[in-house]
């Protein structure tokens, strides 16, 4: 009996230690799971509080929709840089987003196993190519491309439609920007909308096909209104990506603070104001808080794109099971 | 035994995926206005057999078949045969029902929508006639236009039943389309495919032998991708001839 109870006080014993070990690394990888958590606060409250000396001394309306941007004057009006963000962005999602859907369509839908495996890992390494080879290749290629053929043709209609007026004698621009974004998100998007296309059951496509519908039909009436909002939430990823580009939209659009009104006119969007600004000129007052805002701006826009995009997404998965 | 009238017939019928032999040498008749009855151990190639016969099969990668399935008569394998007409004879009902991300409406309409098979002002009509078929209309008469994936389980089934239907087919082939059913639900579909034999040619996947006795008029007895046993429910159910087809109706595999 002695012995037995004395078994008995040992194994409580070892069994506490063990639970007290446990109860640790719990506490441990808890901490190391709310890291990027805090960081995002972190980074928000550090921008926040950086960007207060502008936030306090002008106006919110007339910081976001002031077109002068004349910081040795004090006068800081960030409408060009965000509107240049949005043509630029807009263009990029303008020729992503339909061959990007169809792509994932094709590979989904159509293509064999084969080329499903072949083509995936290539679209995986135009991912990982660094933003500032594109924006080489968009500066030798692209660059010369919209000077020398697209807007001498376009221009041509710039009277009745002015987003094709041709002002701009270079071609560093915002469709230059645009097209280089494009392709830079693009394998984002075929690759997100590609899985989510995968999560759409294979029954529903034989009970669409099991009545006599082509691929096609089968496709338009039974895949993609289910994966919409899936494929909705690919392309605001894609949105967040582009609107966040630096060095490789800094190298084509021309970085002209003002308010494009046309395709071809240059563009100086958010990132490449940050980029190309922080650093120097810092003796100017209120020049840092500026740019702080200018970060603040773009972090609150794409910290909310990816969120709605994360829930959409987490919706697509929940449905799909 | 008059009535054995062939609708559907296979000739040396064999399945592969890549390199394995799934479905060998199967020469069967599916008799007209008649359920028939796939019965076997799981993996002897039962569904493989169901989806030869409206050229599923064709959906699996590395999948092959060789051999004749004869519809009315005609290879439906045959080069000259699009596939969409062979899919649209032959309705389908799942393991579980997957209704289309639409209206209960919709459902029924899509089929007879894409083939163009009815003027607008008739659709309406044969909408709620296949939703009376299948059995679901007075349950969903009120709600036509909320989406099909709000209705129960059993009651989706019945969708999916009626939206085959409703492309008009001479067959409706059944995987197990009872198997994720309530018992109720269950029964609603076996009753609503003893009334359909009247007008169509049921086939069906089941590995519940009860099922087999309430539902067949013939039966098919598979084992190891083989047809071991086929002929009218009476005799292969009742006196089987065969050593293989005895042991599985009396439970040893």
């Amino acid at each position: 009996m002695g012995e037995y109870g004395l078994l008995m006080n040992n194994l409580r014993i070892l069994r506490s230690r063990r639970a007290k070990l446990d109860s640790w690394v719990r506490r441990i990888f808890w901490m190391f799971s709310a890291l990027p958590f805090l960081l995002v606060l972190t980074i928000l409250t550090a921008l926040w509080l950086k960007a207060q000396p502008l936030l306090l001394a002008h106006p919110l309306s007339k910081l976001l929709l002031g077109e002068a941007w004349r910081p040795q004057k004090g006068e800081f009006g960030f409408l060009p840089f965000i509107s240049g963000t949005i043509w630029v962005t807009g263009v990029a999602l303008f020729f992503a987003v339909p061959i990007c859907i169809l792509t994932a369509v094709y590979l989904s839908e159509y293509a064999s196993g084969r080329v499903q495996r072949l083509v995936k890992p290539l679209l995986d390494l135009l991912a990982a190519i660094p933003s500032v080879v594109y924006g080489v290749w968009g500066v030798l290629t692209i660059v010369p491309w919209v000077e020398e053929s697209v807007a001498p043709a376009l221009g041509r209609w710039g009277d009745i439609c002015p987003i094709f007026a041709s002002a701009n004698p270079t071609g560093y621009s915002v469709l230059a920007g645009g097209v280089v974004l494009a392709v830079m998100i693009a394998p984002f998007i075929v690759a997100i909308a590609y899985e989510v296309l995968q999560t759409v059951p294979a029954g529903l496509r034989q009970a669409s096909l099991a009545l006599g519908a082509t691929r096609w039909q089968t496709v338009k009436y039974a895949v993609l209104p289910r994966a919409s909002t899936g494929i909705f939430a690919s392309v605001i990823l894609g949105c967040s990506r582009a609107l966040g580009e630096t060095m490789a939209v800094l190298m084509v659009a021309g970085n002209v603070a003002q308010v494009p009104r046309s395709i071809f006119d240059a563009a100086y969007p958010l990132p490449a104001l940050i980029a190309n600004n922080y650093g120097e000129m810092m003796s100017i007052p209120l020049y840092d808080a500026a740019l702080m805002t200018a970060s603040l701006i773009l972090f609150l826009i794409v910290l909310a794109l990816n969120i709605f995009s994360i829930l959409a997404l987490r919706h697509v998965l929940r449905e799909s099971e | 035994m008059s009535r054995l009238i062939p609708h559907l017939e296979t000739q040396n019928l064999s399945a592969y995926y890549g390199a394995t032999k799934a479905i060998e040498d199967v020469s069967i008749i599916i008799p007209r206005n008649q359920i028939t009855v796939i019965i076997g151990p799981s993996g002897c190639g039962k569904t493989t057999l169901l989806k030869c016969l409206n050229r599923f099969i064709e959906l699996e990668e590395h999948a092959r078949v060789e051999g004749k399935v004869l519809l009315n008569g005609e290879d439906i394998y045959s080069p000259l045969i699009d596939v969409t007409e062979v899919r649209k004879k032959s309705g389908l009902l799942a393991q579980r029902p997957y209704p289309l991300p639409m209206s209960i409406f919709d459902n029924v309409a899509y089929g007879m929508r894409i083939h163009g098979l009815c003027s607008r002002r008739e659709l309406a009509q044969k909408v709620q006639y296949y939703l009376q078929v299948a059995g679901l209309w007075e349950e969903v008469k009120d709600r036509l236009h909320a989406p099909a994936s709000q209705l129960s389980i059993g009651q989706q089934q019945r969708l999916c039943l009626a939206r085959g239907l409703a492309v008009e087919p001479e067959i409706i082939l059944g995987d197990e389309p009872t198997s994720a059913l309530d018992p109720i639900s269950a029964q609603h579909i076996e009753q609503r495919l003893i009334e359909l034999k009247q007008q169509y040619t049921v086939v069906l996947v089941s590995h519940i032998l009860r099922q087999a006795r309430r539902l067949a008029d013939y039966v098919v007895f598979m084992y190891m991708g083989k047809v071991v046993e086929a002929g009218p429910a009476q005799q292969v159910l009742n006196h089987p001839q065969h050593e293989r087809t005895r042991a599985y109706l009396s439970g040893e595999f």
